[in-house]
C-alpha cells in the first residue's frame, strides 16, 4: 500500500511556465492507474515515489516504511526504496543482452525469482542472449518488466506502458499486468487502458488529483466539468452561471426529425460521422457528440434529447 | 647518422604514465562536474580549464613555485624519495600531466554527459549504489569517447615542450622528451635528427588522431 502527500514547485523558466504539484494519493493492491492529460504531473508523481526526484514538502509512506518525511527529514535513495520503475523507453541497459539486464538487476536484490524461470514466464528465453537494440517493442516492454521484477519491488510504477505498442501488443501487455501479483501504479492518458487495467484510477489536472474510485464511478460521476472533459466521453454543454450541463455521448438520444419538436427536444444538423469498432459517432451542430447503432449514414436534420436521468449539471 | 632514440622511449613512456593518472584523477573530476551540483563547481571547472589557455611557460612557472626545492610538497618529496622532483622524469611526467589532464576531463565530462541518465536512474532504482551505477553503466555506455579523449591525452602530452623543460629540463639521456629533443637537434644543428624526430612524432600524432576520430565515431 503506497500512500503519498507530495508538494512541488517549479519556478518559471525561458520556455516552461511555473508548475505546481499537490498530490494526495493512496493506492492498494491490484492497479491503479494515474490518468490526465499531458503536463498534468503525472510522471512526476511517480518520479517523487521512486525518490528520483524530492518533493518540496510532503510524506510518502510504503508498505509501512516511511520513504519520505520532509517533517522528519527522512529521504530514503531511490536504490533503497524497492520500487520497480518501469520507464516509458523501457531503459534496458543497451551494452547489455537482456539476460545481463536480468542479472543486474539480480545481483543488487539476491533471493528473488530465478531468471529462468522469470524469462520462461514472460516468454523471452529464446532472445535473453539478444541485445535490447535486436529485440521487438513487445519484447523490450516485457523484459523491462521481467527487469523490474527481478528486483522484488514492492510496488511497480509503470510510466505509459502502452504508448507505441500496436493493439496486440497491447493486449499482451494487459494480459502480462493482469497476472502480476505486485500492486501497480500506472500513468496512461488513455481512457481505453484506464478500463482495461485500472481496478482504480485517479485523474489528475494541473498537478493535482481532482478524482478518484473505480473507473466506472468516475466515468459515471465526474466531479466536475474539467473531468467530463478529460474523460473525452462527455458532452460538455453551457448551462450559464458558470455551470454545465454533462452528459456521455451514449445516453444522448437522437432520431431523424419527422414533425414537431417535444419540450425537452431540441435541433440538431449532422456535422460529421465517424465509423466506430462498434456503431456511429455522430457529430451535430453544437459539438454535441452522440453514439449512434450502425445504421445508414445519419444526415440532415436530426433531433436530440438528454435524458434528465444522466444530465449532470456540474460546476 | 645513428639516432639516440632515448627521448622518444621517455616520451612514450611520461605520456603513458601521465594519461594514466589523468584518467584516474580526470574521470573522477569529471564524474563530480557532471553529476554534482556544489558551490564553486564553476569556479573549479574553470581552474580546470585554465592550462589550456595559460602559456605553457606560466604554467610550469607555479609548477615550480608548487614542487620546487623550497616548498612544501617538494619538501615532503623529497624526504621520501631522497631526492628533488624537480628536473627528473617523473618532473616531466607532472608536466604531461598538467598539460593534458584539462582536455581528458573537458571531454569526458561532455561524455559522461551525454550519456542517457534514463539508465543511470534504471539502476539505482534496481538497488544499485552510485559506484556501481557508474562502473556498470554510465562508464560502458561513455566508453568510446572517454578512450578517444584519453588518445587525444596522450598526444599531447607527447607533444609537451614549454611545461617539461620548466620543471624537466632538457637533460640528455634523463628528462630530454621527443620534443625538447627537436628543440635540441635544431639549435646545434643536426638538421637529420630534427627531421627524423619531428617525422615519427608527426606519425604517431595522426595515427593516435585517427584512432580517437574512430571511436568518436563508433561511439555517435
Amino acid at each position: 500500500m503506497i500512500q503519498a502527500e507530495v508538494h512541488k514547485s517549479f519556478r518559471a523558466r525561458e520556455e516552461s511556465a511555473p508548475f505546481a504539484l499537490n498530490v494526495e494519493l493512496e493506492a492498494g493492491e491490484g492497479i491503479t492507474v494515474l490518468f490526465g492529460p499531458s503536463g498534468a504531473g503525472k510522471t512526476l508523481t511517480m518520479d517523487l515515489i521512486a525518490g528520483f526526484l524530492s518533493p518540496d514538502t510532503g510524506r510518502i509512506v510504503l508498505d509501512g516504511e516511511v520513504l519520505f518525511d520532509s517533517g522528519r527529514r527522512i529521504n530514503l535513495p531511490a536504490r533503497a526504496r524497492r520500487t520497480g520503475y518501469v520507464f516509458q523507453s523501457y531503459a534496458l541497459f543497451p551494452h547489455m543482452t537482456l539476460r545481463q539486464n536480468l542479472q543486474f538487476a539480480a545481483e543488487q536484490r539476491p533471493g528473488g525469482p530465478r531468471i529462468d524461470e522469470i524469462l520462461e514466464r514472460f516468454r523471452l528465453s529464446g532472445v535473453a542472449g539478444r541485445r535490447p537494440v535486436q529485440l521487438s517493442g513487445g519484447q523490450k516492454q516485457r523484459g523491462s518488466i521481467a527487469r523490474a521484477l527481478v528486483g522484488q519491488p514492492r510496488l511497480l510504477l509503470l510510466d505509459e506502458p502502452a504508448r507505441g505498442l500496436d493493439a496486440p501488443l497491447r493486449q499482451e501487455l494487459y494480459s502480462v499486468l493482469a497476472e502480476l501479483r505486485t500492486p501497480v501504479l500506472l500513468v496512461t492518458h488513455d481512457l481505453d487502458e484506464c478500463y482495461a487495467l485500472g481496478e482504480r484510477m485517479v485523474v489528475m489536472r494541473e498537478g493535482r488529483a481532482v478524482q478518484s474510485g473505480t473507473p466506472e464511478e468516475v466515468a459515471d460521476a465526474p466531479v466536475n466539468a474539467d473531468v467530463a472533459r478529460l474523460l473525452g466521453n462527455y458532452n460538455v454543454l453551457p448551462a450559464g452561471a458558470g455551470r454545465w450541463k454533462c452528459i456521455q455521448h451514449r445516453h444522448v438520444r437522437a432520431r431523424a426529425r419527422d414533425g414537431e419538436l417535444r419540450a425537452e427536444e431540441m435541433p440538431a444538423r449532422v456535422q460529421r460521422v465517424y465509423h466506430r469498432q462498434r456503431g456511429l459517432l455522430v457529430e451535430f451542430s453544437g459539438g454535441v457528440l452522440a453514439e449512434m447503432a450502425e445504421c445508414d449514414e445519419p444526415v440532415g436534420e436530426w433531433v436530440l434529447e438528454f435524458p434528465p436521468e444522466n444530465l449532470q449539471i456540474l460546476s | 647518422m645513428s639516432v639516440d632514440w632515448s627521448p622518444l622511449w621517455l616520451s612514450l613512456r611520461v605520456a603513458a604514465i601521465s594519461t594514466l593518472l589523468a584518467l584516474l584523477v580526470g574521470l573522477w573530476c569529471a564524474y563530480w562536474l557532471a553529476n554534482r551540483d556544489f558551490r564553486g563547481k564553476e569556479f573549479l571547472d574553470s581552474l580546470v580549464t585554465l592550462p589550456l589557455v595559460l602559456p605553457p611557460t606560466v604554467l610550469g612557472y607555479y609548477l615550480l613555485i608548487v614542487l620546487g626545492r623550497e616548498s612544501g610538497i617538494g619538501r615532503i618529496y623529497e624526504a621520501v624519495t631522497g631526492g628533488p622532483l624537480v628536473f627528473t622524469w617523473q618532473a616531466a611526467v607532472v608536466a604531461a600531466f598538467v598539460h593534458s589532464a584539462p582536455l581528458l576531463i573537458k571531454s569526458s565530462r561532455a561524455a559522461l554527459e551525454s550519456v542517457d541518465s534514463t539508465y543511470e536512474w534504471a539502476g539505482r532504482n534496481l538497488g544499485a549504489t552510485e559506484w556501481r551505477v557508474f562502473w556498470r553503466i554510465t562508464l560502458p555506455l561513455a566508453q568510446r569517447p572517454i578512450a578517444a579523449a584519453a588518445a587525444l591525452a596522450f598526444a599531447r602530452a607527447m607533444g609537451d615542450f614549454g611545461v617539461t623543460i620548466m620543471i624537466a629540463g632538457n637533460i640528455p639521456g634523463r628528462t630530454q622528451t621527443v620534443a625538447t629533443a627537436i628543440y635540441d637537434a635544431v639549435e646545434s644543428g643536426q638538421g637529420e635528427l630534427a627531421r627524423m624526430l619531428v617525422l615519427v612524432v608527426s606519425v604517431t600524432a595522426i595515427l593516435i588522431l585517427t584512432l580517437a576520430n574512430r571511436l568518436n565515431h563508433k561511439a555517435a
